[in-house]
């Protein structure tokens, strides 16, 4: 293994943070530098039997300076703050058009799911110069997705989507590993990050045994599941229509107003008390045990390709047949 | 020691023997009453603990010599640094320097017989003793694996060891930081001595009311967060399962409420024992005493504010992360001033370079290096890129164990012959705190760059481009264990064969050394009366002096 899979800064942001980074250690060393030669001074010329003449400092003197080493301390810190805040302000939000892939992690292996249906163990490739959002959850304890080449890291928790983005610049293979620990093989929760051309990409992905993309994966678990025996305009069961759910605001049955986002439908399918829809009847299942994280990832895609994609999917999210209710 | 010295003869006539002499059974230890003799029990308890925490964190140094492993399994790789945790942050850092030193001195630096509690003193020990019995249980049964953070779903599901008894453990001891917090600042509301007014206190019986202010306002916080974790194990209350609708990072909002200022309490008692150092053997008042007092109590203030500094990757809101931020370079002032200030109490004063003074540069050379990679970790972009690597193990080992520990010694070597009445062999105390100081550089400065270059920590094996860090770190850790044993060493040699001390070796102004050494039973023979500012090691108002030193000042007469 070679040093550089780890130091190597393969974004614009990892720079970036190596630049902020390199500013403190010279603002520390300056800082050391006077400190320690301001006390190898005194000892100089202060030590005990020495011949310095001692007075005293004049009490104003004392406050002069009391006050004017504060306000260059104060001003020195809120001048990283303004640095290291915008550096994280303008990594924040994720561009929109963001490949989207999903991470599993559980005790102590990872799982990634491409949108293109491609899913592997422990590697996760991606293509350079693409956005690219990690959407992120734990089958058991949390975990923590570090990539050193990337200055990133965020903790993966169980039942709850985390997110982290980036847009990498360098080709080659990095590593990454599980920062938050986990239990016995904590240690060696580590796989290898390839960052491919694009275009090595399509191909490695076109590569890829897979049984169609996530969203169709999907589809096929929502009629597996019965989920289409109720969420379908025809049915008599009287349950939310799903058509367009993702990102809409969703009115409940307790008075709050909530935005469909990843982590609503998930709580829908595993704690459906949670986040009861007002005029519907407690009807949904809860489906946890069953359904499983990367499972649910598929089931989330599908619902988000029905908002996207009306026109074709429409069709195909309603079936004739109507799925018994599991 | 010279002429200069402050001529105390303890007037034989009402001389009764020492707190040493009130009985010399264990019986008498064990049902004592006396803040002095509770400092003695506690500080051998704690030294006890400290070197079988110390012993754990030197299997797995040991243990990392090579990147796949030498002689361990990854449970027991696990378990080892998780005691080391416990052990070293709830029954070594929190109350080394309070209920050892702070029990021995703050009565007497406020002219007290005693503390406002005596017996309440007393209970704090045995708490503190049955928290301990749960932690030896819990060692000899077989360890715990959480991390001393103990993060659910893990300690709550997922891990099969000893968690409860460890909680319970630390839930116990942290009762014994409160009963002492509870007591000091009684304390120091009510019996300080006629004369000592709030800004004539000493900066440790300062640090002494800021660090009991946040042990009283924190602990049972802690105390709360590990019941719910047992709550949750035992009972099975989904309080942080998710998958019953509960939250885990609302754990870790609880812990670190409590464990941030946890850092605060271990480093607070170090600035107050350094700046009585710094002051003595410079023979020169501390530069700013007022600055100093208003610095300690905007640390302990804004410390608790800070909390989520520890959270920027745990999945809270970007807005948070940049309050918490913002808040955590604001608390880095006031620490800087207090660097400043204790430089420059250096400045024409008369320095002498005995073992506490080389201790307490130790301190702030650690504390330093330590406070400026806090401010590194305040900036979300490093702290997002460096958070649970050894970057951060470096950090807090550099600031809250270099420092304190480097305090907790200057301190030691500082009132050893007020506390036992005799003198330690000088120059192998030096040798120890150089030794101490290089062993903490040689052990963390690697571990700053291999966090830096990407090292998470608790790694049990690890990629070996790391390995010579590893080896450098394991060595310095090897030149620690050095320094550690040898003050065990000649401080027990002086007890047996050192030379009287005297009531007042280092011509010290503070009021603890205006009695005889060891010090009575009431502390002093007779109330004393205090009548001057701490740290008159000089004349003031003159503008020109030769080289002599100035006659120190007592801060108070009670002879």
């Amino acid at each position: 293994m070679n040093i550089s899979q780890f130091t190597t800064a393969a974004s614009d942001y990892a720079v970036k943070v190596d630049r902020l980074f390199y500013l403190e250690a010279v603002i520390s060393g300056i800082v050391v530098v006077l400190v320690t030669g301001l006390i190898i001074v005194f000892f100089a010329l202060y030590y005990r039997g020495s011949s310095m003449p001692r007075g005293d400092v004049p009490e104003h003197k004392s406050h002069e300076i009391e006050i004017g080493w504060t306000v260059a301390t104060l001003f020195t810190f809120l001048f990283l703050f303004w640095w290291a805040a915008s550096d994280q302000l303008t990594a924040l939000t994720p561009p929109k058009d963001a490949l989207e892939i999903h991470v599993v992690a559980k005790q102590w292996m990872w799982r990634f799911q491409h949108p293109s249906g491609a899913r592997e163990i422990d590697e996760l490739h991606i293509p350079a110069h693409t956005n690219i959002r990690l959407a992120m959850t734990s089958q058991d304890v949390i975990h923590d997705l570090y990539l050193p080449a990337l200055r990133l890291k965020q903790d993966i928790l169980p039942d709850r989507y985390t997110y982290e983005w980036f847009n990498a610049t360098k080709t080659g293979t990095f590593h990454f590993t599980c920062a938050e620990f986990c239990g016995t093989d904590h240690s060696i929760m580590a796989g290898s990050l390839v960052i491919m051309k694009p275009e090595d990409y399509a191909r490695w992905t076109a590569a890829q045994p897979q049984g169609g993309d996530l969203a169709h994966q999907g589809e096929a678990l929502f009629r597996s599941f019965g989920c289409s025996g109720c969420h379908t305009p025809g049915s008599t069961v009287h349950a939310p229509d799903l058509h367009g759910i993702y990102g809409r605001a969703v009115q409940l049955a307790d008075g709050r107003t909530v935005t469909a986002d990843e982590a609503y439908l998930h709580d829908c399918i595993f704690l459906p008390d949670k986040n009861r829809v007002a005029g519907f009847p407690p009807l949904m299942p809860n489906f946890s045990g069953s359904i499983s994280e990367g499972q649910a990832i598929a089931l989330i895609a599908y619902l988000k390709s029905l908002a996207t994609v009306r026109g074709t999917r429409t069709q195909n999210a309603s079936p004739e047949h109507t799925g018994s209710r599991p | 020691m010279t002429d200069a010295a402050l001529p105390f003869v303890p007037p034989l006539d009402i001389w009764r023997g020492s707190y040493l002499d009130e009985g010399h059974t264990i019986a008498s230890w064990l049902t004592t009453t006396d803040h002095k003799r509770i400092a003695i029990l506690y500080a051998l308890s704690i030294t006890v603990f400290f070197f079988i925490g110390g012993v754990a964190i030197g299997l797995v140094r040991l243990e990392l010599i090579s990147p796949t492993g030498l002689f361990l399994t990854s449970d027991e790789y696990n378990r080892l640094f998780t005691i080391h945790g416990i052990i070293m942050v709830w029954f070594f850092l929190v109350p080394s320097i309070p209920a050892t030193l702070g029990n021995f001195l703050l009565p007497m630096m406020i002219g007290a017989p005693d503390v406002a509690f005596p017996r309440l003193n007393l209970l704090s020990w045995y708490l503190y003793v049955g928290g301990a019995a749960f932690t030896v249980y819990v060692l000899l049964s077989g360890g715990v694996d959480t991390g001393w953070t103990f993060y659910p779903p893990f300690s709550s599901e997922y891990s099969h060891s000893n968690v409860i008894p460890a909680a319970v453990g630390v839930f116990i001891v942290g009762f014994s930081s409160i009963a002492t917090g509870v007591n000091f600042l009684a304390t120091i509301h009510m019996l300080r001595a006629p004369g000592m007014t709030w800004l004539r206190l000493p900066l440790f019986v300062w640090s002494m009311y800021t660090v009991s202010v946040v042990m009283v306002l924190a602990t049972p916080v802690l105390a709360m967060s590990l019941l719910l974790i047992v709550a949750e194990r035992f009972f099975g209350l989904p309080i942080f399962d998710p998958s019953a609708g509960g939250d885990p990072i609302l754990f870790q909002h609880l812990f670190w409420f409590y464990s941030h200022p946890a850092v605060y309490i271990m480093i607070l008692p170090a600035m107050g024992v350094v700046s009585e150092v710094f002051a003595c053997f410079a023979r020169r008042r501390v530069f700013g005493y007022a600055f100093m007092v208003f610095a300690m109590l905007m640390i302990a203030v804004v410390g608790f504010m800070v909390w989520g500094h520890h959270m920027f990757v745990a999945g809270q809101s970007p807005v948070a992360d940049l309050i918490f931020s913002f808040l955590s370079f604001i608390v880095a002032v006031p620490s800087a001033i207090k660097v400043f200030n204790w430089t420059a109490t250096l400045y024409r004063g008369h320095i002498g370079f005995e073992a506490p003074m080389i201790y307490a540069l130790g301190f702030l050379g650690l504390f330093t290096i330590g406070g400026l990679t806090g401010l590194f970790l305040a900036s979300v972009p490093i702290d997002i890129a460096t958070t649970d690597t050894y970057f951060v193990v470096a950090h807090f080992h550099t600031i809250m164990v270099g420092g304190t520990v480097s305090a907790f010694m200057a301190g030691i070597h500082y009132w050893w012959p007020k506390v036992t009445g005799k003198l330690y062999n000088e120059f192998w105390a030096q040798f120890a705190a150089i030794t101490m100081f290089l062993g903490f550089n040689v052990t963390f400065l690697p571990q700053f760059v291999m966090g830096w270059l990407g090292m998470p920590r608790r790694y049990h094996y690890y990629p070996d481009v790391f390995q010579i860090w590893h080896v450098l770190s394991s060595g310095g850790a090897l030149i620690l264990a050095a320094a550690y044993l040898m003050p065990l060493v000649y401080l027990t040699w002086s007890l047996f064969y050192g030379q009287d001390a005297g009531a007042n070796p280092w011509r010290s102004t503070g009021l603890e050394w205006q009695t005889p050494s060891p010090p009575p039973k009431t502390n002093f023979v007779r109330p004393p009366r205090v009548d001057a500012d701490p740290y008159e090691y000089h004349d003031f108002g003159r503008t020109e002096e030769t080289g002599g030193e100035a006659r120190a000042r007592p801060q108070g007469e009670a002879t």
